[in-house]
């Protein structure tokens, strides 16, 4: 294959990174207050990228490294315009608080770069590339406001722990690479088929570990909370969406890719951590009283639902794992959307509290939270009870009905503090007046809203045979 | 007619965006003006809904046992919008359809404050409810099965009493958890299948020992929502909570869909496993009918009371739909129209003193005869339908359920009947202590009698009672046909 056609696989992230680079120049030479330029031509750049992206040719490059197929090409679209939406949700936050910066859009680029990496990834060095790439960018940004304490603790915690899962990762990248003689995920799926031994497996679990880490499942989901209520809330909304997508299709392209003969072993590691996540993210969430808190235990068990879409081992299973990170995605941006358009006397609304009688001071909004409540609890008809009849129907097809019923169990769990943020809202007495919402912030939250459901109804009909396409492009058996 | 369904069950949510519209252009002070407008447009709205479901069952032909006005629509990843309605089900929708209006006529002037939020769920509900009897796809069934467990949540918690978070949450999550095993069955006869098309799964005969598991599945969710000893503990708090019209719609259509589960999933699906599980069904009938009829008797609380003798009664339609002969699905499927008449009617009642006293205490009333003459008379009518006398309709449910179970299970059938004693036992009581004993309270000096609108709401639930009991045939003639057929193909399979 020649240079020109690789590149020319590579163009959407290619231009992402050309564009990173000049809006670097362009933000470093205008003055400080023509900073929104920079901010306007990022969300330019990631919608061409998607746009791109979409349209391109499929194929493989840099001797396997790059991977451009149905399922690269639907993560990406998905990843570059969530990246989208919370550039557009960070400018118009940081604006409010004067502190519009020209880094941040770049960082989110670089993200979002990474990201589109992670997905396309054919080896284990692009893997771990990608997920740096975008785990650096994340880091910057969760301490974005290093004027805040809090901020600042949660980026040097999630540092610190990304940092350590990083760790994990590359030993297991390593042991991988040692005992199967190879790091293109072709090779490797070639060595484990002939029986490559226990090292390999030893290093999988590694492999896992790292991930895990990444999409935030128990048992390695001890930064997220922290992260999740320290940092400025549009940044929560960016790596609460875009970033775990990302990782969930880059665990499957390392499973399915590389692991397709040693499917009964991840499996079962899967269905573990799935089911502890699942468990942890409903339990621990009872007692929550910050909303931020709560939405972060709320997306450990996410992962958790997602990840036992992967764990049923079968395109169906992929299929189910990808609609529901979909789903869920735009679930989690409008409700931080909400959170970034509630404010009382200028001060953020973030706890449970704050929220009360919010239907008799903002109706729409209090609509808007509880659709995402009833949504991220599995209610019928919203998107999230969609999302969950996907990955259950996944796995009771590939014979683990217990594992759906345990989510289904824990999904009753959660829906105590679900419901609790419904009743604090609809029940109780107004706690003071709210300020006006922003209307970029409020629009996006009434668009995800609108989504989750009725919306949802139709756009499945388009979602369900894209993500089958999508599932396809894995290599499992 | 195709898309009558369709267009019957969707057709409350044109009285939704009516109020949404309202809600968006009425001006804060004229909040009186639009409450007005609300309560109009959800009761037009309910009337309309009314008249097409009359015209259903007039254009619905009792000869067929199988599946009429059917609607199938592809939708997505396999799963198709299908809708039909039989002779087990088109009557519910009826029931459900004549009970709307009432419900919004009896909240006309007891709910004061957020009447467009309360008139909004109601008719969503009206939407869910009547898409459960006409849902022909497990997924739909499912989706509007479970849909409705948040605006109930909403009606009990937002206009409801003292109590009412606790109620509200307690009746959540019993039906949450039962459903959820239910989705769990529905998505592994998915699985076995490939299919979730109920004709389909209807003519499926699974394997005998993964019909003991899907039964239960199915049992869990249907017996909470029955509900039947000893899961029934949310019922009697949802009903004290819950405004009058909320506690209507309990009693009158959700507790109906337990014992249209039964009818539709649990006895034609699973034959096998029915006819395993009889003895525990009639078991938990016999004991549901006598135990909550002696604590309906210990009840201080009318609506408390009320709960539990429809406990009581539910109890005869679980024994019966589990008996496998026509008298008793029929009798089942009467005893629940009939009941689902008789006992809104009676939360009616209690609704129109607690609206003039604001206290349900059984001790507080006494000699209300002597102020309410015409009050007291409809209250007769409908605690001796309650009883089951002959000429109401209550009677004529009870003695084909106990004909029916007296054919497969003699003792079952004499226990059971001994609740029919127990039931006049505390409704003749709870009469005697509200409307005979001497006035003594001189609170209840001024209370006033029935005013026209009561009487307009009472009438319809009136004549529905008498015509039931001396007319039972009009129903016998819709559902003759497929009960006939459900109770053929359940000998068949299940031997």
């Amino acid at each position: 294959m020649d240079i020109s056609a690789a590149l020319h696989l590579a163009l959407p992230e290619l231009f992402l990174a050309i564009s990173a680079l000049v809006l670097l120049l362009v933000g470093a030479m205008t003055p400080r207050s023509d900073a929104v330029l920079v901010w306007m031509l990022s969300g330019l750049a990631l919608a061409i990228s998607a746009g791109l992206a979409a349209i391109g040719p499929l194929g493989t490059a840099f001797s396997g490294g790059f991977v451009a197929d149905q399922a690269s090409v639907f993560a990406k679209v998905a990843i570059y315009l969530m990246s989208a939406v919370a550039l557009f949700l960070g400018s118009g936050w940081l604006g409010r608080l004067n502190a519009r910066q020209f880094e941040y859009p770049i960082l989110v680029l670089l993200a979002a770069l990474g990201m589109g990496v992670m997905v396309s990834s054919g080896d284990l060095i692009s893997l771990y590339v990608g997920v740096e790439l975008q785990s650096l960018a994340l880091y910057i940004l969760a301490a974005f406001r290093r004027d805040d304490a809090k901020a600042s603790e949660a980026g040097l915690k999630y540092f610190v722990l990304g940092a350590l899962s990083s760790g994990l990762l590359l030993y297991g990248a390593s042991l991988i690479y040692g005992f199967a003689g190879s790091v293109k995920f072709a090779d490797i799926a070639a060595a484990v088929h002939a029986g490559a031994g226990n090292g390999v497996l030893f290093g999988l679990v590694f492999l896992i570990c790292g991930l895990a880490f990444k999409v935030a499942a128990a048992p390695f989901h001890m930064w997220t909370p922290d992260v999740y209520e320290g940092a400025p809330t549009p940044v929560v909304a960016f790596f609460a969406a875009a970033p775990k997508f990302a990782a969930m299709v880059l665990f499957a392209r390392a499973l399915a890719d590389a692991f397709p003969g040693a499917a009964t072993q991840w499996r079962e590691v899967l269905i573990v951590v799935a089911v502890i996540s699942m468990l942890l993210g409903a339990f621990a969430g009872l007692v929550q009283r910050n909303l931020k808190r709560l939405w972060a235990y709320s997306s450990i068990a996410n992962v958790g639902y997602a990840l036992v879409g992967l764990s049923a081992g079968t395109h169906e299973g992929v299929q189910a794992m990808l609609v529901f990170m979909v789903l869920y995605m735009i679930d989690v941006t409008g409700f931080f959307a909400c959170l970034m358009a509630l404010s009382r006397d200028g001060k953020p609304m973030e706890t449970m509290d704050d929220m009360a009688g919010l239907m008799r001071e903002r109706p729409g909004m209090a609509l808007a939270m509880t659709a995402f409540s009833v949504s991220a609890l599995g209610f019928p008809p919203f998107s999230g009870f969609w999302a969950k009849l996907y990955v259950f129907r996944a796995i009771i097809d590939a014979g683990y009905s217990w594992v759906a019923v345990v989510g289904l169990v824990s999904s009753v769990v959660a829906a105590f503090y679900y419901l609790r943020l419904i009743k604090v809202m609809w029940f109780d007495p107004p706690a003071g007046k709210v300020d006006a919402a922003p209307a970029d912030a409020k629009g996006v939250a009434y668009a995800a809203a609108l989504f989750s459901f009725p919306v949802v109804l139709i756009a499945l009909i388009g979602l369900d045979p894209l993500a089958r396409v999508a599932a396809s492009a894995f290599g499992l058996g | 007619m195709t898309g009558i369904l369709s267009l019957i069950t969707f057709s409350p949510l044109i009285g939704v965006a009516a109020i949404l519209l309202l809600k968006s252009f009425a001006k804060p002070d004229q909040q009186e003006a639009s409450y007005r407008a609300a309560r109009w447009i959800a009761l037009v709205t309910t009337l309309a809904t009314l008249a097409l479901s009359v015209l259903l069952v007039a254009q619905f032909d009792p000869r067929q046992a199988g599946f009429q006005f059917v609607e199938n629509q592809a939708w997505f990843s396999g799963i198709r919008y299908r809708m039909g309605v039989d002779g087990l089900s088109v009557l519910f929708v009826l029931l459900t359809a004549f009970l709307m209006p009432l419900c919004i006529a009896a909240s006309w002037t007891s709910i004061k404050e957020r009447v467009l939020e309360y008139m909004i769920a109601f008719l969503v509900l009206e939407v869910l409810m009547i898409g459960v009897f006409c849902a022909l796809d497990l997924i739909v069934f499912y989706l509007f099965f479970e849909g409705q467990l948040v605006p109930m949540f909403l009606i009990i918690g937002v206009w409801g009493g003292q109590n009412r978070v606790y109620a509200a949450y307690k009746f959540f999550l019993y039906t949450l958890l039962g459903s959820v095993l239910m989705l769990v069955a529905i998505l592994a006869m998915a699985g076995i299948a490939h299919t979730t098309s109920i004709p389909a799964l209807l003519a499926y005969h699974f394997d005998p020992k993964v019909q003991l598991l899907l039964w239960l599945a199915f049992f869990a969710s249907f017996a909470v929502k029955m509900p039947m000893w000893p899961v029934h503990t949310w019922l009697p708090d949802a009903h004290v909570e819950a405004p009058t019209a909320g506690s209507v719609i309990l009693a009158g259509i959700l507790l109906k869909m337990g014992g249209y589960g039964f009818l539709r999933f649990s006895v034609p699906m699973f034959p096998d496993a029915s006819h395993y599980f009889t003895p525990l069904i009639f078991t938990l009938s016999v004991i549901a009918i006598i135990y909550t009829s002696l604590v309906a008797f210990r009840q201080t609380d009318v609506k408390k009371l009320i709960a539990y003798s429809s406990i009581a009664h539910m109890g005869f339609v679980t024994m019966a739909i589990f008996s496998g002969t026509v008298q008793g699905e029929q009798g089942a499927i009467f005893q629940m129209l009939s009941h689902g008449v008789i006992s809104g009617a009676l939360f009616l009642c209690v609704g129109v003193v607690y609206d003039r006293m604001h206290t349900r205490e059984i001790a507080f009333y006494g000699g209300l005869t002597a102020r309410m003459p015409w009050y007291a008379a409809v209250f007769m009518l409908f605690t001796l339908g309650n009883v089951g006398l002959p000429g109401t309709s209550g009677f004529v449910g009870e003695i084909l359920s106990l004909v029916g179970v007296y054919r497969v299970s003699t003792w079952t059938a004499i226990f059971a009947a001994s609740g029919v004693i127990l039931s006049a036992t505390y409704a003749l009581t709870l009469y005697r202590r509200m409307m005979f004993d001497p006035l003594t309270n001189p609170k209840l000096a001024a209370i006033a009698d029935l005013d026209w609108r009561e009487v307009v709401i009472f009438s319809p639930l009136i004549l529905g009672t008498l015509a039931l009991g001396l007319q039972p045939g009009l129903v016998f003639n819709l559902t003759a046909a497929s009960a006939e057929k459900l109770v053929a193909a359940y000998h068949v399979i299940g031997g």
